[in-house]
């Protein structure tokens, strides 16, 4: 098999007296997308925060394309090609568009002043093909729908060619509509050969959307597997009972 | 995903695509908020001017506002930054009185003898600034450090400061008055260092012609990248107003000549006599030159450079900014040492203007600056101010201050306006932008306006203004428009 995308060793973690992330490996190939499932607090935003660099693991060894990574804050994950969208929309309500999209990134000109005009004519372009209705470019995205927030999130890893890419919640603060085209666009960077880490509480939608699915529970994982050897009962049990099938158990 | 905006019912509808009708103000393109300032502005200078029979209005007055707003006005340009962040800093006059004892104490003292100059020398007033620039950036940077890093809460930290900074100025100058100060350090007080006529028109013709540059750059560049522009005579009407303002402003500060018996003592200074029929006219004061400096450069980087756009992604969201790799603890380091350079600014021109330091300058300083700020648009929940606000909410204040100060309003009742006045810009600005305390906000208005009709003129006109400001807003309630 082919050297895996990211691949995560023994990733301990605690808070205070909790073990937030319990001697947890998991892994994620190029164009696979895997999906994290389990109960609130069992750690599988904890898990992903390790990889997007928000917290750092108290033990365990983070590897990308093979090679021993270090991710001691959010910049050495972008460094790493990893990008996060996260459950909150991490976007900045006060600003626009294009400076949510180049926050942390602007283009500036020969003076070193951000270059504000480039950076609207870069939006207007990746709007266009993520989601043409976008027309609010130059207002505050508190004034934007749910949607439309989340596609400025999404154009931001775009943009930026994420190679891993992290999605917490993507789908939790929209509508059907919204869903479906959120649902669409993972399809698309799916065969671009992204890897991708989806967390979720619809375990319907994740079972369309992943090709494996990983469960925690209490910090632990309790299995991964690929979703055409589980049906849905078989997760749900998984995330309830903390107990892997049996006829996965062999 | 379907443009299915949320958007708040108080702002104006969208209009249908396609068919892009616009009104005289959004065609304009100008901040509302900034058109609500201005509007205030100009009905509190024509309200002094017609209750003091033209009094504020005139050059002499004009002069003076202008240079009794600079110093408190350099200051709110920083606090927008601080506020923006989400701080507060309460500890600006203090600093404010530690940046001018440190810069006293060195033109008339320290100076002297470390670089063995005597009295007069024109260097000790550049080694006194520069003294006391660094003392400003170097006391903000610390603050600053305890705020990011250490996380105490700004409030405390400058709270602390308040006390500690109003007391080093004490120490250092044993409580003394000292001056007077350097003739060349004075030229940044105001009075006592003007452009004259010439050259004020020279840099006023400058920065229009500046400000036509810029304009024309902006659409040029939006043009080139095909985003939509607003129509050409919009963009000639902007222009027009700047224009006006900046020509008239100069030509309001060359009216004020300079009185005989000053010209007859410079002339006198240089062994000469005033020629018959010669007239000077003040013009430009340096301390306004290095106001407008202060708000380019902070504009500019509040709007054109990384640092300003995180100080405001900063404020919007905390998390979002740490998110993006932006290191919100530097970026309260820098807020804070900018603070501490523009206070000690403001320091060089207020004690200039009061030509010695004396021990109480600055005093509640931090409230005008504050209330500067606020008055100019700057949230307290952060994320939100312009430079621009500042700058005018500070010359509101100023204005309000000594047109009451003009008008004979007993010392009691302006501090007393002053403090409404805050409070209410504030609410209007939270009214403007939430619909649930629309009517609320409409009901204390007239309940003020009630009042003071009352009070000051007679009990018929208060009760005619009740029932008919009072039962449009019924109305206006019961038809759900408020």
């Amino acid at each position: 098999m082919a050297t895996p995308l990211v691949d995560m060793r023994n990733i301990s973690i605690a808070f205070g007296g909790v073990q937030a992330v319990d001697d947890v490996s998991l892994d994620l190939h190029a164009g696979e997308v895997v999906g994290l499932l389990g109960h609130n607090g069992a750690g599988k935003s904890t898990l992903i925060k390790c990889l997007s660099g928000a917290y750092r693991p108290d033990s365990g060894e983070i590897w990308i394309d093979g090679k021993k990574a270090d991710i001691a804050s959010p910049r050495d994950a972008r460094h790493y090609n990893i990008e996060t969208i996260y459950q909150t929309l991490a976007l900045a309500d006060n600003l626009d568009a294009p400076s949510n999209l180049f926050l942390g990134r602007e283009i500036t000109n020969a003076f070193g002043l951000v270059d504000d005009a480039r950076m609207e004519a870069e939006t207007r372009k990746i709007m266009s093909r993520l989601n043409p209705n976008f027309k609010k470019i130059n207002e505050p995205v508190s004034a934007l729908s749910g949607g439309q927030r989340q596609s400025v999130a999404i154009a931001r890893a775009v943009y930026f060619n994420a190679r891993i890419l992290i999605m917490d919640e993507p789908t939790a603060a929209l509508g059907v509509h919204e869903s479906k085209m959120v649902a669409d666009l993972i399809q698309e960077l799916k065969a671009q050969g992204l890897g991708i880490f989806l967390i979720s509480h619809d375990t319907r939608e994740m079972m369309e959307l992943c090709d494996r699915v990983a469960v925690m529970k209490n910090g632990q994982l309790v299995a991964a597997a690929k979703v055409e050897d589980v049906t849905e009962d078989d997760i749900l049990s998984m995330i309830i009972l903390g107990k892997k099938p049996d006829h996965l158990a062999a | 995903m379907t443009d299915t905006s949320t958007e708040d019912a108080a702002t104006r509808p969208a209009p249908p695509p396609g068919a892009p009708r616009r009104g005289f103000f959004q065609s304009l393109e100008i901040d509302v908020r900034l058109l609500g300032m201005i509007a205030a502005f100009v009905l509190i200078a024509l309200a002094f001017n017609y209750s003091t029979g033209g009094r504020f209005l005139t050059p002499r007055n004009v002069f003076n506002l202008t240079i009794q707003t600079v110093s408190v006005a350099i200051m709110a340009t920083g606090m927008v930054f601080v506020i923006v962040t989400r701080h507060i800093d309460l500890a600006v006059g203090a600093l404010l009185a530690t940046c001018s004892a440190v810069m006293a104490m060195m033109q008339t003292r320290w100076a002297l003898e470390l670089f063995d100059l005597s009295l007069g020398d024109p260097m000790l007033a550049w080694i006194a600034i520069a003294a006391g620039v660094v003392v400003g950036g170097v006391i903000g940077a610390f603050q600053g450090w305890l705020i990011g890093y250490l996380t105490i809460p700004a409030f405390i930290v400058t709270l602390g400061g308040l006390l500690i900074w109003r007391n080093v100025g004490w120490y250092l100058t044993n409580g003394q008055t000292i001056g007077p100060l350097n003739d060349t350090f004075q030229l940044f007080g105001g009075i006592n260092g003007t452009l004259g006529v010439t050259w004020s028109w020279v840099v006023g013709l400058i920065a229009a012609a500046l400000t036509l540059l810029i304009l024309w750059n902006a659409r040029r560049t939006k043009v080139a990248h095909g985003f939509p522009v607003k129509p050409m005579w919009a963009e000639a009407v902007v222009a027009g107003l700047i224009v006006v303002g900046i020509l008239g402003l100069v030509a309001m500060l060359n009216a004020y000549e300079v009185p005989e018996r000053v010209l007859e003592r410079d002339f006198a200074a240089r062994g000469l006599e005033v020629p018959e029929g010669y007239t000077a006219g003040y013009g430009l004061p340096y301390s306004v030159l290095l106001l407008i400096a202060v708000a380019i450069v902070m504009t500019v980087v509040a709007q054109r450079t990384r640092l300003g756009r995180y100080i405001f992604a900063t404020g919007g969201n905390p998390d979002a900014a740490e998110l993006s790799g932006i290191n919100t603890r530097l970026l309260t380091v820098k807020v804070f040492a900018i603070m501490g350079v523009l206070v000690a600014l403001a320091a060089v021109v207020a004690s200039a203007r009061l030509t010695n330091h004396t021990n109480d300058i600055g005093t509640l300083d931090e409230l005008r600056v504050i209330a500067a700020a606020v008055i100019g648009g700057t949230a307290l929940s952060g994320g939100i101010g312009t430079i621009y606000g500042a700058i005018l909410g500070a010359l509101i204040m100023q204005s309000l201050q000594s047109g009451m100060a003009m008008v004979g309003v007993d010392a009691p009742f302006q501090n007393i306006v002053v403090g409404a006045v805050l409070v209410n810009a504030v609410m209007i600005d939270i009214a403007y932008r939430t619909e649930a305390i629309r009517f609320l906000a409409g009901l204390v208005i007239v309940a003020e306006v009630t009042l003071i009709l009352w009070a000051f003129y007679t009990p018929i006109w208060a009760l005619l203004f009740l029932g008919i400001a009072g039962g449009a807003l019924v109305l206006a309630r019961m038809r759900r428009i408020v």
